[in-house]
């Protein structure tokens, strides 16, 4: 063979071999598929695949506005990165549920539509939970439903250390139920301390129960909240692994039946309906009485940014669609962990499933992480917050210490 | 070396008994031959150029384009971050976290690999004996390179926790008090540098055995037959002869170390508080680990990572040179 045929062929497969990477990499359409009778979905629910009732909840709302929806699942975080990156390239799917703390965050770059755009009311919905969506007066998205944390207690644990679940009114009582609990031989109270978001999450009630503000972590009060928690580590009234829990390895922990209380969150109703003991919840008291606000979960149904805006009359039909009180009703029971974001539809959910009253009251006082004109502050002012809790928990700095040195960390941050 | 491969290197430039061109061709046909191979090279160079862009430059040059501009969330989204020269790594480099971490890091790489290469090179010496069942105990040592990272890193964080871990219970059976492995400032980095040990034993192990492979049996014979005992074996002929497979397992081991992140994430999320945080997961937390993705800071962090590992090849190829010019000076 001469050499010049041989490099004949040679570049014909290099060619061959460049054309089939141009193909590969022109299909690349994940979100943003300009079809017209197409609409793209992603949500933060991988644990509901295709067939789920969630699934077939999503596709029938896109029946009724005469379209297909392409639905597509990433865990929360993946979500929010995706998110960013869609937006950057211009192809943002035209519907994203959206962890309520990421709406802010995403909001300010431009990327989500107002609700008032769409002419969708909001007027309904509980103040406390439609906050994690409003941005300088504008509302950003829908809540489809929100949880909450409370404090789970087992019932046989109390039972035998002679506590009445009802003598919990306020941290004194809390603490002093604790002491008989491990004074007759069982474990206390377990959370989760993890640094992580889940750490900020679970402190919050506590923060907020003592009086405290997220603008100012090194106040009296929130050195309070903190030695509260270093306090049962000290007396052995919660284990040494709350530094790391994450909030599922907290339920793990309480599931094997040694613990009285342990705060988690709606998601584990179910769960705890199927523990080996009797279960029960109480909502997280404040310092000295009364309930602390807890911190909303949840999602937003957001719709972003498209470039072809015809495309928005029929996103607001599917919106609708999703947040009608018959819509929010179903949604909370596809997911048996959501409680709806209206009184309406709270009381209808109450009357179907009546072991949700502590949840729904609880839900009513929560309070968004991002309120409070926090914002796109607030994940600046968490990673400090939980790396104070951090330190204070392994004892290598004082509360009062670790919160201050959190204080001008978040300071610098937020600028 | 030179000498012996010159007189074949016609013969393969002119394969299937062609006969030797008489003459010389014209010089403008030669000329065109030569430019439609160097076009049919460069042809077959391409896709290995466009892989190079793509997935080594590009990422490069974005990495410092992330770290000498502020992209906020809001920036990286609207493509309009404001250049900030280097005033990202000066707020790395005059942070609180940044003394830390790199203490960590310097720590964590170098007792790990020191830790590594002696475990990893004593068994391959033991191994170098063939004796029944080596091959099988061998490849029990390869189980920790084959565990999915989660598998083992989780494993790790469940032996050692503080109340209820495997660890813990031995030791108390032993009448040691409990200690909080993961948990307690004192212990957590010592925990992950021991699970990372565990992790990078099966890879010098299997480097230095091939390297061992390679030393002719002759020499310890010779060595035997002058009186060598084992140590003195050990000493005068493996390691001698293991220098140039020991530095590449050392280099490869210390790149492949500064950028650890998964078993410490996994085990500890760099705490508690900041105690376990190396530069790498601190660059990881900044872009993925809280709420608000911070790629610009994650970025410098990321450079720096870069710019050590950059210095220690130098050191290698430095090394290697004089160990080049060393033997070259060795010959007659």
């Amino acid at each position: 063979m001469s050499s010049a045929s041989r490099s004949v062929r040679a570049i014909a497969v290099c060619g061959a071999a460049v054309l089939a990477m141009a193909g590969c990499s022109s299909d690349t359409g994940a979100g943003g598929a300009q079809s017209s009778d197409t609409y793209t979905w992603w949500d933060p629910y991988p644990q509901h695949k295709k067939s789920s009732e969630w699934a077939e909840r999503v596709a029938k709302c896109g029946d009724k506005a005469g379209v297909t929806i392409k639905r597509t699942a990433y865990d929360t975080t993946a979500l929010t990165n995706q998110a960013l990156l869609a937006a950057q390239e211009g192809t943002s799917p035209d519907l994203m549920l959206l962890d309520n703390p990421a709406v802010s965050t995403l909001a300010d770059t431009g990327m989500l539509t107002t609700m008032k755009e769409f002419g969708l009311g909001t007027s309904g919905i509980d103040k406390n939970l439609l906050a994690a969506g409003v941005v300088d007066g504008k509302k950003y998205g829908i809540p489809v439903g929100a949880n909450t944390l409370a404090l789970y207690y087992n019932k046989d644990v109390l039972d035998a250390a002679g506590v009445d679940p009802a003598s919990v009114k306020d941290w004194d009582s809390l603490t002093a139920a604790l002491k008989k609990v491990t004074g007759a031989g069982k474990k206390g109270i377990t959370f989760a301390g993890i640094g992580t978001e889940e750490g900020s999450f679970q402190f919050l009630p506590w923060f907020w129960g003592a009086g405290a503000d997220l603008h100012d972590l090194d106040s009296p009060e929130a050195a309070d909240a903190l030695k509260l928690w270093t306090d049962w580590r000290k007396r052995g009234y919660a284990p040494e692994s709350v530094i790391n829990n994450s909030q599922n390895t907290t339920w793990e922990e309480f599931l094997t039946g040694k613990f009285a209380f342990a705060v988690n969150g709606t998601w584990q109703v179910d769960s705890a309906a199927k523990a080996k003991f009797d279960t029960g919840v109480l909502q997280i008291p404040g310092k000295d009485g009364g309930v602390a606000p807890t911190p909303t979960g949840g999602e937003f149904i957001t719709a972003p940014v498209q470039k072809d805006t015809g495309r928005y009359d029929v996103t607001k039909k599917i919106v609708k669609c999703m947040t009608t009180p018959e819509g929010m009703v179903e949604t909370a029971k596809t997911f048996a962990y959501y409680i709806p974001p209206t009184k309406a539809t709270q009381d209808q959910l109450l009357k179907e499933k009546p072991r949700l009253k502590p949840w729904v009251k609880a839900v009513r006082t929560a309070k968004g992480r991002t309120s409070d004109n926090l914002g796109t502050d607030y994940p600046k002012i968490s990673e400090p917050l939980w790396t104070a809790v951090q330190k204070a928990l392994s004892k290598s700095k004082s509360p009062e210490g670790a919160l201050k040195e959190a204080q001008s960390t978040a300071k610098d941050k937020v600028g | 070396m030179r000498v012996t491969t010159e007189p074949v290197a016609p013969a393969v430039r002119a394969p299937g008994g062609e006969p030797p061109p008489v003459a010389p061709p014209p010089r403008q046909r030669l000329h065109r031959r030569i430019r439609s191979t160097q076009w049919a090279g460069l042809a077959f160079l391409a896709p290995l150029l466009a892989y190079l862009l793509i997935f080594y430059a590009f990422p490069l040059y974005r990495n410092l384009e992330l770290s000498v501009h502020d992209y906020t969330v809001r920036a990286f989204v609207l493509g309009n971050a404001e250049f900030t020269g280097f005033a990202n790594y000066r707020d790395v480099l005059t942070s609180d976290t940044f003394g830390l971490a790199l203490r960590n890091t310097l720590l964590f790489t170098f007792v790990s690999i020191a830790a590594q290469y002696a475990i990893g090179l004593a068994l391959a010496v033991f191994f170098r004996a063939n004796f029944r069942l080596s091959g099988v105990l061998r490849a029990m040592f390869l189980v920790p390179w084959l565990l999915p990272l989660i598998v083992s890193g989780s494993t790790w964080a469940w032996m050692l926790a503080g109340d209820n871990g495997i660890v813990n219970a031995a030791l108390e059976a032993f009448g040691i008090g409990q200690i909080n492995w993961l948990t307690d400032p004192d212990w957590a980095l010592t925990s992950v540098i021991t699970a990372n040990i565990w992790l990078g034993i099966p890879f010098n192990l299997v480097i230095l055995h091939a390297g061992l492979q390679n030393i002719p049996d002759e020499l310890y014979e010779a060595a035997a037959l002058d009186g060598a005992n084992a140590w003195q074996q050990f000493w005068r002929v493996t390691f001698p002869l293991l220098r140039p497979v020991s530095a590449i397992t050392l280099l490869l081991g210390l790149v492949y170390t500064l950028k650890v992140v998964d078993v410490i994430w996994i085990m500890t999320t760099g705490g508690p508080g900041n105690v376990s945080t190396t530069l790498a997961v601190w660059s990881y937390r900044e872009a993925f680990g809280t709420g608000q993705p911070d790629f610009s800071p994650a970025a410098t962090v990321g450079n720096l990572l870069i710019l050590m590992a950059l210095a220690f090849g130098f050191v290698y190829l430095q090394l290697q040179r004089r160990q080049h010019a060393d033997q070259e000076g060795e010959q007659p």
